[in-house]
């Protein structure tokens, strides 16, 4: 088969290409989503049933596929062929029957393995150690609530580790107030998603510190793509510590009560709730804690002084279509106001 | 006397007024025109549906793009999914079975000429209606275009608080109104099949295009009206106030997903069973050896027919099913991987000790098992539900619903063109270019389709105008967009070859390809009337009885 | 040119299929049904869901004259096909008359009970999740006696100008079929909605 050798090799020249350029271009940090690489027990077991699968499947390829290329080289038609019709063969019971019953066999195995995995993650009971949160979606951002802990954040998780011998998962709930979403943070546990009028649930185990990404992973209107997922696993210290300053109230510092009168009495109450003042806006994600976030508009731009200022002055500059309004502030109020939002920590 | 075809004049010389010969088209209730009308209306919007896949994987090349805005991609999206889906392969297949299902019986027309008209002009409209969306979605407030919701439209997303403007209602309506027509062509495809073979064709005699085609009809029938209803209901909720799927009401986004998918999984099944037919009819021809093992392969069409409408909810495995919920619809589709794992098995049989000749339909045929296989593996992996709950909604079902519709079944449509193209036409295409349309296709298919399947696996999700830098999916999405190239070539040649052939080819004569059913018995193209003796048979190749007469299949079936 | 394929002893004599109108309806009313079976899962679904009043029981009474009517429409329109096929074209004409009456029964029924619902009761389409899933239920039923009503009134206009005649009869019996089936579904609608549902 000449020609397939020649597409492979056009593929492999066209993909050694290709990795020169990118790697090239690459500057920001890696982070792989790879959900070969699980870090807590959903993850796990798909992978591992995905192991089975992949390798039945993988046989079936060879053994179908050799077959396939077998006959088309075998029984091709040779130049001076005398012109005469092959052999008439109209079927066979027999070779039927195995075709038949094997595959019937191969389900079998395949549908067992798969069932005691839909069980094992998704009936699995919540232990007493259990951190509860509940996951709002909403367009195009996160709302996380603990309500055992008395905590309210948007877009950026914390978790405590679980330690297998004693574990602390995290259960969480999963409610929409708009459209379909999809949580899905590929390390963690397949997606699970979102949806207005109904009650869903999934949970992590994660077994490693650290960062895993994640996104939205059901289309939900013009900003899907940016509604990004940050879940960061912590040491069961960090987290106690996280959550006592995520609980207290936005301090008031002094040097920014200019901003905070401006914040008070400009459209931002509305929409945003910041703990300690008279902001109590649900539409819009919670305040009180911004600076502990390292990302705004869910994971679309850093938090830093700069991109704020732009996010407030017009959101559609980064978000096209998002629904936060522009703000329309003139320049010293603007610089007020971020100053005040920088205290929020 | 010959009738008319697309380029040729007429044979008294001096062709009739342009205006005359239009209006023939327009007004025909020929089956014949009518599936040639149906397949060109496909290819215009084939290209159309293609711009649209091009700018999307331009906008994607590279992370943090700006081709175009996030509204517009979400437009391209959708449309490209709608227009492929219900204006190109459900038309191109429906148009093929028009066209061949009456010869092929031995039949003079279908048997409701007019319906049959009548449909094609619905999803014509239908087609026209959907993409009039782009100057009418607008509204009242300027605030729509063309539909953004994705091509199944889940439900909050389309009522009137998240989808302002008109664009959604061009959506239903264009859908209501082929639906319209593809109810009918069902029911003209089932009365003819049933009703109008000719003398000795019972059923175990009538060729698996035939047979194929009439369960297609029966899937149409029970598949499409859900998507009706579901309309009908969307509409409701839009123009008349309902509740149907409006979540604050207590209206239920998950009622709009079962009744889109009951619809929606035996579509495929729907686009993919004619596909069959023409591997059933092209392999045996060039292998010259007859389909192995003809009962199991109806039987198994059969048995896909019914099963197909119990697998619906796979598409459904991450909205949170009880564990019940999602194993029964886990085993239900593997179930449906055996009867469609059984007929790959027979056509390799079928080639299996006889004669190969590499022509462009065999190839594309070739390119099609290897790509079938290679989809329904992927889709096995797709059904074991916690698979999908990592796999599904990310670019791998992206790549796997691809490998099944362009790699399957654009394939074996190509195959089916150049080998009907003769009998259609009169006139024989360019092998050379054939083979040149097909590699330059193949890689490129290969290209796009192949290495889209790690992005998902390393987290992409699908329907995302953009994504970030950093998670290693650049390279993927890079090849992937230079596969679409290749592509597009491929198709260039294609349509440049069919037309030049039209205006050059060589004769083709009434049987080019030394084949066994009924169409090759009459001119290519064929008379008006079709047959000028009704023929009569007496097993499923008459015309190798006829070549054969010292061994004719009817004493070995 | 064309060619007939060669063959044994001759098959022509004994070749019969089915009658092209009846297969088409059969594919039709299949397709109907799957539609009428959607909204009827719809109904079933959303059974007690409804956040604010009226509710099924405080509204519904059993429309037990319209359903008599209606049902028994069946019966005259066979018995009408009946007669063309035996050649009795005036008992054809009573019995159709009969039919078309009846069924405008029927839908006079339907409409003085939407009627008494909009008006009195304060229920329309979008007052609940089943003012919605009742109104398009009955609605679409209701929209396909219509649809049958006008074919009937056609062809009892063609009677009165004496144009039908016993060799129509077979396209009657299959319009008929379409007749049936909506009566077919009129039954599976009275049993969900007004006496399940309620």
């Amino acid at each position: 088969m000449v020609g397939s050798g020649a597409s492979v090799a056009v593929l492999l020249a066209v993909f050694c290409l290709a990795a020169k350029l990118s790697s090239a271009a690459e500057a920001s940090p890696s982070q792989s989503l790879s959900i070969f690489k699980p870090e807590s027990t959903p993850a796990d077991s798909i992978f591992r049933l995905s192991l089975l699968v992949l390798a039945i499947t993988g046989c079936i390829f060879l053994v179908v596929f050799s077959l396939l290329a077998y006959s088309v080289v075998k029984y091709r038609r040779r130049a001076g062929d005398n012109g005469r019709e092959p052999p008439q063969v109209y079927g066979s019971n027999q070779v039927e029957l195995a075709w038949t019953v094997i595959p019937v066999l191969i389900v079998l195995v395949l549908f067992l393995a798969t069932a005691r995995v839909i069980r094992s993650v998704q009936d699995s009971p919540e232990p007493p150690g259990a951190i509860r949160v509940i996951a709002i979606g909403h367009q195009f951002w996160w709302e996380f609530r603990y309500p055992d802990l008395g905590v309210v954040t948007a877009n950026e998780l914390h978790v405590p580790l679980s330690d297998p011998s004693h574990p602390t998962p995290t259960f969480i709930t999963l409610l929409s107030s708009d459209t379909d979403h999809s949580f899905w943070v590929p390390r963690l546990a397949g997606k699970t998603d979102l949806i207005p009028n109904r009650v869903n649930h999934t949970w992590i185990d994660p077994h490693e510190t650290g960062l895993y990404l994640g996104q939205c992973a059901q289309y939900c209107g013009t900003q899907h793509a940016k509604m990004l997922l940050s879940v960061y696993v912590d040491s069961r210290e960090r987290f106690d510590e996280w959550v006592e300053q995520e609980k207290k109230p936005a301090l008031g510092d002094p040097a920014a009560e200019e901003g905070r009168q401006i914040f008070e009495t400009t459209a931002c109450v509305n929409c945003h709730t910041i703990s300690g003042t008279v902001a109590d806006g649900r539409f819009g994600p919670d305040l009180t804690h911004l600076m502990s976030r390292e990302t705004i508009a869910s994971g679309a731009a850093p938090n830093t002084r700069e991109y704020l200022q732009s996010w407030i002055q017009d959101p559609d500059a980064i978000k096209p279509g998002c629904l936060m309004p522009a703000m329309k502030l003139n320049d010293h109020d603007l610089d007020a106001l971020t100053t005040y939002l920088l205290t929020l920590r | 006397m010959a009738s008319e075809t697309i380029a040729l004049g007429t044979v008294d010389g001096g062709a009739r007024p342009i205006g005359e010969r239009l209006h023939d088209w327009v007004v025909t209730v020929d089956h014949k025109r009518l599936g040639i009308l149906y397949i060109v209306y496909s290819l215009v919007f084939l290209v159309i549906g293609g711009i649209e896949a091009t700018i999307m994987r331009i906008q994607l090349i590279v992370p943090h793009n700006h081709f175009v805005s996030p509204q517009v991609f979400n437009r391209m999206f959708t449309m490209h999914g709608t227009t492929m889906i219900f204006f190109v392969a459900m038309p191109i297949l429906f148009g093929f079975g028009t066209y061949l299902v009456p010869l092929m019986i031995g039949a003079r027309d279908m048997a409701f000429p007019r319906l049959n008209a009548f449909s094609f002009w619905m999803t014509a409209f239908g087609g026209l209606l959907l993409y009039f969306s782009f100057i009418g979605g607008g509204g009242l407030y300027g605030a729509g275009s063309a539909p953004d919701v994705g091509w199944f439209a889940y439900a909050p997303l389309t009522s009137r608080a998240f989808s302002v403007g008109h664009s959604t209602d061009f959506w239903t309506l264009a859908l209501l109104v082929s639906g319209v027509g593809s109810i009918g062509t069902a029911v003209n495809f089932i009365t003819t099949i049933l009703c109008m073979r000719c003398p000795g064709m019972t059923l175990g005699k009538m060729p698996l295009l035939a047979w194929l085609n009439l369960i297609t009809g029966g899937m149409v029938i029970l598949a499409v009206s859900p998507l009706t209803a579901a309309q009908i209901m969307l509409s409701i909720d839009r123009y008349l106030g309902g509740h149907f799927f409006d979540t604050q009401a207590g209206g239920s986004a998950v009622l709009w997903m079962h009744f889109f998918w009951i619809f929606g999984h035996p579509e495929v099944y729907i686009l993919i069973v004619p596909s069959f037919a023409f591997a059933s009819e092209i392999i045996p021809v060039f292998s010259r050896k007859p389909i192995f093992g003809y009962p199991v392969m109806v039987a198994a069409t059969v048995c896909i027919g019914f099963i197909s409408f119990s697998v619906w909810a796979h598409h459904m495995f991450t909205v949170g099913m009880s564990s019940y919920g999602n194993t029964f619809f886990t085993i239900t589709t593997m179930i449906i991987a055996v009867p469609t794992g059984i007929k790959i098995f027979n056509w390799i049989g079928t080639m299996w000790g006889g004669k190969i000749m590499f022509k462009a339909p065999m190839l594309f045929c070739i390119g099609f098992l290897f790509q079938f296989l290679i989809a329904g593996l992927t889709g096995i992996m797709l059904g074991a539900s916690p698979f999908d709950w990592q796999l599904g909604n990310s670019y791998f079902v992206v790549a796997h619903f691809h490998y099944v519709i362009v790699g399957g079944i654009l394939f074996t449509i190509f195959g089916a063109f150049y080998y009907w193209f003769p009998k259609m036409s009169g006139r024989m295409y360019s092998e050379t270019l054939a083979k040149w349309h097909f590699w330059l296709f193949l890689i490129g298919f290969h290209l796009t389709f192949d290495f889209m399947h790690i992005p998902g696996v390393l987290g992409m999700p699908r329907r995302i105008y953009t994504y970030e830098p950093g998670r290693g999916w650049e390279i993927w999405n890079l090849l992937v967009t230079i596969g679409v190239f290749f592509q597009a070539a491929g198709v260039l040649v294609f349509v440049f070859n069919l037309l030049r052939s039209l205006r050059k080819g060589d004769p083709a004569g009434n049987d080019p390809w030394d084949a066994w059913t009924l169409e090759w018995s009459t001119t290519s193209p064929p008379p008006e009337y079709n047959f000028a003796v009704t023929p009569a048979v007496n097993s499923r190749r008459p015309l190798w009885d006829l070549k054969h007469p010292e061994d004719p299949d009817w004493k070995y079936e | 040119m064309s060619s007939t394929a060669l063959t044994g002893p001759s098959i022509e004599a004994q070749w019969v299929l089915p009658s092209r109108g009846r297969v088409g309806m059969i594919s039709l009313i299949a397709a109907e049904s799957a539609i009428f079976t959607i909204f009827v899962v719809a109904y079933i679904f959303y059974i007690g869901r409804s956040a604010s009043r009226p509710m099924p029981k405080d509204v519904l009474e059993l429309p037990i004259i319209a359903t008599i009517c209606l049902l028994s429409s069946s019966l005259t329109i066979h018995l009408a096909v009946r007669a063309l096929r035996k050649v009795e074209v005036s008992a054809f004409g009573f019995w159709w008359l009969l039919t078309m009456t009846l069924g405008t029964i029927f839908l006079v029924g339907t409409g003085r009970e939407w009627r008494r619902f909009i008006f009195e009761d304060g229920l329309t389409i979008t007052t609940n999740l089943f003012g919605t899933t009742y109104y398009s239920l009955v609605g679409l039923h209701a929209f396909h006696v219509t649809v049958g009503l006008v074919a009937i009134a056609l062809v009892m206009i063609f009677t009165l100008l004496g144009k039908v005649k016993p060799e129509h009869s077979e396209r009657l019996e299959v319009f008929s079929m379409y007749w049936h089936f909506v009566d077919a579904v009129w039954v599976v609608v009275f049993t969900v909605v007004y006496v399940i549902g309620r």
